[in-house]
């Protein structure tokens, strides 16, 4: 089957190597007879809800971050409508954080959102910079670790009874404070978690995997497991640092 | 009385804690005399700079800093003494160490961190600042390029009337900050014919720094340096004073090209790989003539040249060469691999990646790289480092067959396993990043193939 992603951006927000999570989705989705197609949605280009399968978006500097705000808070209903007709939806960091409803910089000036995850995010005085580690839950009894790296400026406030992504096991997460990292939304999710997020978290790549396989199915379904022997020792590692290592206020 | 007695006291004791660090096998004692002396008095630095007769020339950059200063260093050698912090300690600790060793010197030219730039500039008023480029690096160290680029801003308004700012002109950030200076020098190079079909993927200062629309390129050459304008605004790189044009590359071994010095243009030859040197060449050819070296100075010390410490290095291992090519971020590998693959990539390679806090705690840069390339070649990796299987899963996303890879992370034990696999007489490409370099070059140094690197850098 083909597995259509929209990826936002591209050529802005691509700080945290963000490629390297396509590369993960192509190669997974491969190996189980399904082709990725990735699909650059740049700054004017049309987002036509229901053609894409997958939503990306990653994190850029904040130059490249402040240019493309207005144009992704514009496309605020396009995206709303493509989630309520079931499409996935991946943001990491910057992407995170403009799909909430407002960047506040450390002057006060807000860059709009975009509104779909229920959370926004103030500048704070330090940047939370380091090794994290999350236990999540994304299906009722099945609890897995995300391993990865922060460097965010933000400090992001979900509303209350938002569901976060997961619960920061070490490292800052969300606001350094809450305990809490991420948001998700449905078959959407966002995270401060780079590093690339993927490579070493092949549980989560195959969850992201199947749920833009169930915009085309219905349901999620299931996939059959890889080999993943290098992907489990670079988890092991990432997540030994973020024990060694991890930030804390 | 605060240059008398009380710096040349300060000055003994830090200089005998060199000698006790050196004496203790714990290093080079290259910045631990001078983090004493910063301690015991901060203004230290700003007095021993000022004891320099011609001065002191300042030379920073993302990529190519060490061997920029080493090459200036080069061609000046000849005329003046100089103090040059060549073992590469350039944080505020190296450069006052390298200020403390600095009986009977004439001019100072120190290279220094792009983070500790503002603090050494504001020290040591530089009589010349030369400024290579900004790329993304180390994010969790050096924040955002932007945030590092304000920093260089301030430091060159900050700048007096005495000070000569020589930028890299194909930089679209950096060349701009000329314009900030009381006298700007800019270099550059221009010819198209080596310019890359596009950016890559992971170029920075895509977007015009004055108005934000993306620039566009004559010819893009290393990353996003290159001949650029902006078609909104028409912010463009400025006139070049200093040029290399009709370059040829000689795969590992050398580069040629015209150096174009205002109204003398010579042919110059160096003996290190790719454009990223030419650049490197370039710049160090400008500084020295800001500094008072003629055209045939500058092109006998390019000449003369020889690779600094682990940039396309080549070190004899028994009946086996090693060629060492340091990757630190995104731009400088892409240029490593592309050196390479000029030269035909190697069929095996050793790849170290450690992620301490000089490596970059946050390894995602890996993923920015364009290794892809290395793979016209490659047969075999040896993925060394202490997070050596995140390397091993990047270049199996390249399309390295997994069982291609293997996973050594001990570097001692990853470097015997790539000589065993070459063959004698054959050359072993290594690349890691810089704390495995420096634990590579002592596991050879403890083999007794090198020097150790406080007395052979430069």
């Amino acid at each position: 089957m083909r597995v259509t992603v929209g990826h936002l951006y591209p050529d802005y927000l691509n700080i945290y190597a963000d490629r390297g999570n396509m590369a993960v989705l192509s190669w997974r989705a491969a190996r189980r007879g399904h082709e990725l197609d990735v699909r650059a949605i740049s700054l004017g280009d049309p987002l036509v809800p229901g053609e894409h399968d997958l939503l990306y978006v990653g994190g850029g500097q904040d130059r490249e971050q402040a240019l493309i705000a207005p144009d992704l808070a514009a496309r605020s209903d396009e995206i709303h409508a493509a989630l309520d007709g079931g499409a996935a939806l991946l943001a990491v960091c910057g992407g995170y954080q403009l799909l909430g409803r407002f960047y506040r910089d450390r002057a006060g000036a807000d860059l709009p959102g975009a509104g779909i995850f229920p959370l926004e995010t103030v500048a704070g005085e330090r940047r939370m910079i380091g090794d994290m580690l999350l236990e999540c839950e994304l299906e009722p009894g099945e609890r897995h670790t995300l391993a990865g790296f922060e460097n965010h400026a933000g400090r992001t406030l979900l509303d209350e009874g938002a569901e976060p992504l997961g619960r920061v096991v070490h490292g800052f997460g969300n606001d350094g404070r809450s305990g809490h990292e991420g948001c998700r939304l449905g078959r959407a999710v966002g995270t401060y978690l780079h590093g690339p997020l993927l490579p070493r978290n092949p549980w989560f790549a195959d969850w992201i995997l199947a749920q833009a396989l169930a915009h085309r199915l219905g349901e999620p379904p299931e996939l059959e497991p890889l080999p993943d022997e290098l992907e489990r020792r670079a988890h092991e590692l990432a997540a030994a640092r973020a024990r060694q290592r991890g930030g804390r206020d | 009385m605060r240059l008398g007695v009380p710096l040349s006291l300060e000055i003994a004791a830090a200089r005998a804690t060199a000698r006790l660090s050196r004496a203790a096998g714990t290093g080079g004692g290259t910045t631990i005399p001078g983090k004493l002396l910063s301690k015991l008095d901060p203004g230290a630095i700003d007095r021993l700079a000022a004891r320099l007769p011609l001065g002191t020339a300042l030379v920073s950059a993302t990529n190519g800093k060490t061997t920029t200063a080493a090459m200036t260093a080069e061609i000046l050698r000849p005329r003046v003494r100089l103090a040059h912090n060549r073992s590469g300690a350039n944080l505020i600790s190296g450069v006052a160490s390298t200020l403390l060793d600095s009986g009977g010197a004439e001019l100072g030219l120190l290279e220094v961190d792009e983070g500790a730039l503002p603090e050494v500039a504001r020290r040591v008023r530089p009589r010349a600042l030369c400024l290579g480029n900004l790329f993304r690096d180390q994010l969790d160290r050096y924040g955002e390029l932007e945030l590092v680029a304000g920093r260089w801003r301030e430091t060159v308004a900050a700048l007096g009337e005495g000070t000569t700012v020589i930028v890299n002109a194909d930089d679209p950030v950096v060349g701009d900050l000329a314009s900030a200076a009381a006298r700007g020098v800019s270099f550059g190079l221009d010819d198209p014919a080596q310019a890359r079909p596009a950016l890559q993927h992971a170029a920075d200062s895509k977007y015009c720094v004055r108005c934000g629309a993306p620039y566009e390129y004559a010819a893009a050459y290393v990353g996003h340096l290159g001949d650029y304008r902006c078609p909104s605004c028409g912010h463009a790189r400025p006139a070049l004073d200093v040029a290399a044009r009709a370059i040829e590359l000689e795969g590992l071994e050398r580069a040629t090209f015209d150096l174009e010095l205002g109204d003398v243009t010579r042919r110059v030859t160096i003996a290190l790989p790719g454009l990223y040197n030419v650049y490197t060449a370039v710049a160090a050819a400008a500084l020295s003539r800001e500094l008072g070296a003629s055209a045939d100075e500058i092109v006998a010390g390019l000449g003369r040249f020889s690779a600094a410490f682990g940039r396309a290095e080549r070190i004899e291992v028994g009946d086996r060469r090693l060629l060492v090519l340091l990757v630190k971020n995104p731009a400088g590998a892409n240029e490593a691999v592309r050196t390479l693959v000029g030269a035909g990539a190697p069929r095996l390679a050793v790849v170290a990646l450690n992620d301490a806090i000089a490596d970059g705690q946050d390894v995602s840069w890996i993923w920015d790289v364009d290794f892809e390339p290395l793979l016209e070649g490659l047969e075999q990796l040896v993925a060394a480092g202490g997070r050596a299987p995140e390397l091993a899963l990047r270049f199996a996303y390249a399309g390295l067959p997994r069982e291609a890879v293997e996973v050594v992370p001990d570097l001692a034990q990853a470097l015997d396993r790539g000589l065993e696999l070459t063959p004698p007489g054959g050359e072993l490409v290594v690349l890691p990043t810089y704390t495995a370099m420096l634990a590579l070059r002592k596991i050879v140094g403890e083999r007794g193939y090198v020097r150790p690197y406080w007395e052979a850098a430069a």
